[in-house]
C-alpha cells in the first residue's frame, strides 16, 4: 500500500515535471489553507440586514417545497410543532436532538407531543433537530453532527422539523463556515475540529431519475418544516 | 442601404468564398459581392484561393492544416478585411488559425493580425459597416438557423436577425432549438450518417413547425445538410415544402436562382 | 464492466432502432423542461455564474498543479479525525482494497450511493463474486441494477428508461408484492422502491459512496445528491467507504463552496442540490450515530499520467452531466451507445483517456464540434479542442481507416494546388450542375451513399462561382 502511495505521488510529480514542492511553495500553499480566499460570492445576500436576510431565507427555502413559520420565541415553537402536526395529520411521534437549544423550549406546554430524546432507528414519524445556521443565499438549513446533533435524524423520519433562531441565518455559504469555524477552538477546520457529519439541506428529499418527473420523498424525508424563532436570546450558534 | 459610421472610406475587402460556396452555390458568393459593395467596400478576390484547412484540422491532420492556413494568410493579409460568407470557415480563421500555429512565432503573429480582421459577413455587414437595413423586399415567413460556429465562435445571433427584420414582406418567426446543431459536422455528416440522419430529421420537424415557408443560415454546410432533409420528406413523407437559401441571398435580394436542392421543375425530384 | 467503445458504430445502429430508447431520449427536446433548460434558467437567475466558472476553474487548475501535495495534506486530516486512506494505483487495487475492508467487518450487505468511480472499478460484480450482495439505493442506479445494466448518464443514470420498462423490473424483481398492484404512475414506482430500499439501508453492514469532492483543508468528502440515499448509505452501517479519484481533492471549504455554485445549476438547475453533505472520519466520541470506520479510497487508475499533458483540462470535470445533458449527438443516441462508464462529451475525452484511444477511437470522432457542450461545461473544459487532439493521436498513429487518409489525403493535395483544384472544382460542379439540373438533387449519389440514404444532395448550380467571376472580370477587362 506505502509502494502505491510514493508510486502514485511519484508519478504526479513526473508528469507536473518537477520534485517535491520545496518549502516556499509548500508555505504559500499553507498560507492559502490557513486564510481561505473566497471566491465570487454572489451579490444577493450583500447589504441585507437580519431581517432582510431571513426574508431572503424563507423565499429561498419555500421556492425548494420547504414550509416555514416564524415565530417570536422558544415559548411558542411546541404550537408551531403541534399546529403542524396536526395541520398535516402527522402523529406527534418525535425523536428529537438533545440540544441544548430544544432542550429550553417549553415542550409540557403541548403535553400530546410524544417526544424521545436520542438518534432514529426508523421508526419515528418526525425528526427534531436544531440547525447549526440557515444560508440565505439559497435558502439552505446547515447542521452540524456532534453528541447532541444526530444526524439520523435529517434522514430516517418522514418529516423533519428544524428549529433555527433567526441569529442564526447568514448570507452565503463562506459565512457559514465562518461562524463554524469561530465554533471551534483554535478557529480551525481540520480533521477533528470538523464535524464529522456537516449537512447543508436544501428542501425535503426528492428525484427526478423516473422521465425526470420531480417527486418529493425519495429516501429522506418527504417533508421539510422549519421553525425560525426570531427572538435574539434563541442564541447564535452554540 | 445605409453604413453609417464607415471606419474607413473605402476598405478593400478579400472575399474568402469557401469551397462549398465555389462548389455549390456560386450564386452566394454574388450576393456577398453585392452586399459588401453596397456597404462601401471594394471586393477582391484571390484567384489562388481553395480551403481554409477545416475538413483537415477536425480529422486529426495538423500538417495539411498549417499548410494550408499559411497559404490562406499569404493571400489575405495584405487587405483591410478578409470576409467570409461562413461562420464556420469564418471561426477557422479567426478562432483556430492563431492557435494552430503557435509553436511558429513569425506565422502565429500574422495569423493574429489576419484573425483580427477577419469576419463573417453578416457580422461584418452589421457590426463594421454599421448597415442596419438593407433596399430589398421579400415576401414570406421566414425562420433561421443559428449556424454552430457563427454562434459560439464568432457570437453571431442578433445581426442576421436585425437585418431581416428590416426587410418589407419579411415576416421573421423564430425556430425551436435554432441554436442546437443540425448534424452536418463536415466529415461527421460522412463518418457518422446515422447520427447526422437523426440530428438533421429533428432539425426538419422543429423547421416544419414553425410554418415558415423560407429556412434562412449562414452556412452552406448546414443548409445542403437541412435542404436535403426537408426535400427527401416531402418526396417520402409529402412534408410541407420549404424553400431553403443561404441569408446572404435573401439579403442581397438576389433569389432569382432556384433555392438550394430545387431545380428547374420546381416540383419533385 | 467491458468496454464496447470500440464497437460505437454497431451500438449507435441499436441504439437509433430502439423505439423505448427513443421515447425516453425525447426528454431531451432541448426546447422544453429538460435538464438543459432547466440549467438554462437556473444560469440566468445568478449574474455571477461567469465569474464563478472563470473562479472554479482557476482552483482546480491550481490544484492540479500542485496535486502532490494538496492529496498529502487531504490524507493527513483526514487520518488525523480518524479516517484510513487507501491509495490505489489501479482498479484491481481498489477493488481489492474495498474487498478486505468488507471482509474485515464481516458484511454480507453492502449499500452503494452513486458512484461513478464504482462503476469505472466494477465494484458490484466484484462484490457479488466474493459473496457480498452490494445494493444500488440511488433510485436510478437501483433501477438500472435490478434490469442488469449500466446507467446511461452520470446523473441519471435511468433516464434511457420509459416509466413502462421500470414498472416491468419492478413486477419482476419484487415478488413479494400483490402481482396486480397499479405500477402506472412514478409515485407509485418511488414509494415501493422506498419501502424495499429502506429495508437495505438498515440491514447494511458497509455503505460505500462516490465523492464530488475531497477537502485538503479539513480532510473531509463530499456527496451531493437530491434523494438522500448518500447519507442512509454511509450513516447506519459499521463502516463507510468512499471511492473518489485523485483529481477530486480541493483546497478548502471556500473552494467547495465556489464550485457547488455551479455543479448543481449545471446539473440539473437546482441553486443548490438538496443535500450536501460534508464526512470527516469515523463517529466520535459520545455520537450518537455515523459509521464506526471511514476509509477513502483514492484511486489513480491513470489520471496521474494526464497531468502535465495536453489532456490535463478533463481532470477539471466536476462530473454534472451538463455537456451530456447539451449534446445533440447523446441526445440522438443515449449514452449506452459510447460503450463504456461516462458518455456524452466528456466521456468522449475521459474514455479514450482511461482505456486507451485505440479502444475508443470512435468517440472524439463522434462530435460534430457543435461547441454546445464547451459552452456550458461549469469548469470551462474545452471539450472540442481535447477531443481534436484525440483525432490527431489517431491521425499519427494511423488509426484512422485508410479510406479516410486517402480521401483526406488527396484532397489536401488538390487544396495546395489551386489550378489543378479550381479545374477539377468546374469540372465536377459542371457535370453534377448538369445532371441535377431540373430536379436540383441527387436521390443517390454513389460516393455519399451515407447521405443520401436519407438526404437529398442537392446538385450545384453548375459554374464554379470562381469560373465565373474571372469570366465576368474578363468581360469587364474588354469592355
Amino acid at each position: 500500500m506505502s509502494n502505491a502511495r510514493t508510486q502514485i505521488l511519484d508519478g504526479i510529480r513526473r508528469s507536473l515535471k518537477r520534485g517535491p514542492l520545496d518549502q516556499a511553495a509548500a508555505r504559500a500553499l499553507e498560507m492559502r489553507l490557513e486564510r481561505p480566499l473566497r471566491g465570487p460570492v454572489p451579490a444577493r445576500t450583500r447589504g441585507l440586514d437580519r431581517d432582510g436576510l431571513v426574508r431572503l431565507f424563507e423565499r429561498l427555502a419555500l421556492e425548494v417545497n420547504a414550509t416555514v413559520v416564524r415565530v417570536r420565541d422558544l415559548d411558542a415553537v411546541p404550537d408551531a410543532v403541534a399546529d403542524f402536526l396536526a395541520a398535516h395529520n402527522l402523529p406527534a411521534d418525535i425523536a428529537m436532538a438533545p440540544d441544548p437549544l430544544l432542550d429550553r423550549v417549553p415542550w409540557h406546554k403541548r403535553p400530546l407531543l410524544n417526544l424521545r430524546r436520542g438518534r432514529s432507528h426508523g421508526q419515528d414519524a418526525v425528526g427534531l433537530s436544531a440547525a447549526f445556521a440557515g444560508i440565505a443565499e439559497t435558502g439552505t438549513l446547515m447542521l452540524a453532527s456532534g453528541v447532541d446533533s444526530p444526524s439520523t435524524l435529517n434522514f430516517l423520519p418522514e418529516t423533519h422539523v428544524v428549529v433555527l433562531p433567526a441569529a442564526r441565518v447568514v448570507g452565503p455559504i463562506e459565512d457559514a463556515w465562518d461562524r463554524l469555524r469561530a465554533a471551534q477552538p483554535g478557529e480551525q477546520l481540520a480533521g477533528p475540529t470538523m464535524p464529522r457529519t456537516v449537512n447543508f439541506i436544501t428542501g425535503p428529499s426528492r428525484t427526478g431519475d423516473i422521465e425526470q418527473k420531480i417527486l418529493m420523498g425519495a429516501h429522506g424525508p418527504r417533508r421539510l418544516h422549519i421553525v425560525i424563532v426570531e427572538d435574539e436570546s434563541a442564541g447564535p450558534q452554540p | 442601404m445605409n453604413s453609417p459610421s464607415s471606419p474607413s472610406p473605402r476598405p478593400r475587402v478579400g472575399l474568402f468564398v469557401t469551397c462549398l460556396v465555389d462548389f455549390f452555390r456560386p450564386s452566394v458568393g454574388f450576393a456577398a459581392v453585392s452586399l459588401l459593395e453596397a456597404a462601401g467596400c471594394t471586393v477582391e478576390i484571390p484567384e489562388t484561393q481553395t480551403c481554409c484547412g477545416q475538413p483537415a484540422y477536425n480529422s486529426g491532420d495538423r500538417a495539411d492544416t498549417k499548410d494550408l492556413a499559411k497559404r490562406t494568410i499569404a493571400l489575405f493579409e495584405g487587405f483591410d478585411y478578409t470576409v467570409v460568407p461562413s461562420g464556420s470557415c469564418g471561426g477557422m480563421i479567426k478562432e483556430h488559425y492563431p492557435e494552430l500555429l503557435r509553436d511558429e512565432p513569425d506565422w502565429a503573429r500574422r495569423a493574429r493580425q489576419l484573425a483580427a480582421r477577419t469576419y463573417e459577413l453578416v457580422s461584418f455587414l452589421h457590426d463594421v459597416r454599421g448597415v442596419r437595413n438593407v433596399p430589398v423586399r421579400y415576401d414570406g415567413t421566414v425562420t433561421y438557423h443559428d449556424s454552430c460556429s457563427g454562434l459560439r465562435e464568432l457570437g453571431i445571433k442578433e445581426q442576421p436577425r436585425a437585418l431581416l427584420r428590416s426587410i418589407p414582406g419579411l415576416k421573421l418567426v423564430e425556430l425551436p432549438s435554432a441554436e442546437v446543431c443540425c448534424g452536418f459536422g463536415g466529415t461527421f455528416c460522412v463518418k457518422y450518417p446515422e447520427i447526422s440522419d437523426k440530428m438533421v430529421a429533428n432539425k426538419a420537424a422543429d423547421v416544419i413547425g414553425t410554418g415558415a415557408d423560407t429556412l434562412l443560415a449562414g452556412d452552406m454546410g448546414c443548409l445542403l445538410n437541412m435542404a436535403g432533409k426537408l426535400k427527401r420528406l416531402r418526396i417520402e413523407e409529402g412534408a410541407r415544402p420549404v424553400r431553403v437559401r443561404h441569408v446572404a441571398e435573401v439579403l442581397a435580394g438576389m433569389t432569382d436562382e432556384p433555392p438550394i436542392g430545387e431545380g428547374q421543375d420546381k416540383g419533385r425530384a | 464492466m467491458q468496454p464496447t467503445s470500440h464497437r460505437f458504430k454497431e451500438n449507435v445502429r441499436g441504439a437509433l432502432a430502439d423505439a423505448a430508447l427513443q421515447r425516453a431520449l425525447r426528454f431531451f427536446d432541448f426546447g422544453q423542461a429538460g435538464l438543459a433548460e432547466r440549467r438554462r434558467q437556473a444560469v440566468a437567475k445568478l449574474p455571477e455564474f461567469e465569474a464563478l466558472r472563470e473562479q472554479a476553474k482557476a482552483i482546480k487548475d491550481h490544484t492540479l498543479a500542485n496535486l502532490d501535495w494538496y492529496l498529502e495534506r487531504f490524507e493527513k486530516n483526514c487520518t488525523a479525525a480518524g479516517g484510513h486512506v487507501h491509495w490505489c494505483r489501479d482498479a484491481e487495487e481498489a477493488r481489492q482494497t474495498v474487498l478486505d475492508i468488507c471482509r474485515r467487518v464481516g458484511a454480507r450487505t453492502v449499500t452503494k450511493g452513486k458512484s461513478m468511480i464504482g462503476e469505472e472499478i466494477a465494484i458490484n460484480d466484484f462484490l457479488a463474486a466474493n459473496g457480498i450482495e452490494p445494493i444500488e439505493t440511488d433510485l436510478g442506479e437501483y433501477i438500472v441494477q435490478i434490469r442488469h445494466e449500466a446507467p446511461s448518464h452520470i446523473i441519471a443514470p435511468a433516464i434511457h428508461l420509459t416509466k413502462d420498462q421500470v414498472a416491468a423490473s419492478f413486477r419482476d424483481t419484487h415478488k413479494q408484492f400483490d402481482p396486480a398492484r397499479p405500477l402506472e404512475e412514478p409515485r407509485a414506482l418511488l414509494d415501493e422502491a422506498r419501502g424495499v430500499l429502506r429495508q437495505k439501508f438498515l440491514e447494511a453492514d458497509v455503505g460505500i459512496t462516490g465523492a464530488n469532492f475531497l477537502i485538503a483543508e479539513t480532510g473531509s468528502s463530499i456527496i451531493v445528491t437530491n434523494e438522500g440515499n448518500g447519507d442512509l448509505t454511509q450513516l447506519l452501517p459499521k463502516a463507510h467507504i468512499v471511492l473518489a479519484s485523485l483529481e477530486k481533492v480541493v483546497p478548502t471549504l471556500e473552494d467547495a463552496a465556489t464550485i457547488l455554485r455551479v455543479l448543481a445549476r449545471s446539473a440539473t438547475g437546482q441553486e443548490m442540490s438538496v443535500y450536501t453533505t460534508f464526512s470527516t472520519g469515523p463517529r466520535r466520541p459520545g455520537d450518537l450515530d455515523g459509521p464506526g470506520e471511514y476509509h477513502v479510497i483514492l484511486l489513480d487508475n491513470g489520471r496521474s499520467q494526464l497531468l502535465g499533458t495536453e489532456f490535463q483540462e478533463i481532470l477539471r470535470c466536476i462530473r454534472c452531466g451538463a455537456c451530456m445533458n447539451n449534446c445533440p449527438v447523446y441526445a440522438s443516441i443515449g449514452g449506452h451507445a459510447y460503450g463504456w462508464v461516462y458518455p456524452g462529451p466528456m466521456g468522449a475525452v475521459l474514455t479514450p483517456s482511461l482505456i486507451g484511444i485505440e479502444n475508443a477511437r470512435h468517440l472524439p470522432n463522434a462530435s460534430t464540434f457543435c461547441g454546445r457542450c464547451e459552452s456550458v461545461c461549469p469548469m470551462k473544459i474545452p471539450l472540442p479542442k481535447l477531443m481534436r487532439h484525440y483525432r490527431e493521436q489517431e491521425y499519427e498513429r494511423r488509426l484512422a481507416p485508410a479510406t479516410v487518409r486517402m480521401g483526406l489525403a488527396a484532397w489536401a493535395f488538390l487544396a495546395r494546388r489551386p489550378a489543378l483544384y479550381h479545374s477539377m472544382a468546374r469540372l465536377a460542379a459542371g457535370v453534377l450542375g448538369r445532371l441535377g439540373r431540373r430536379h436540383g438533387s441527387f436521390f443517390n449519389l454513389p460516393l455519399a451513399t451515407g447521405w443520401t440514404a436519407t438526404r437529398e444532395m442537392p446538385a450545384p448550380q453548375g459554374k464554379t462561382f470562381q469560373a465565373q467571376w474571372r469570366a465576368r472580370q474578363r468581360s469587364k477587362g474588354r469592355r
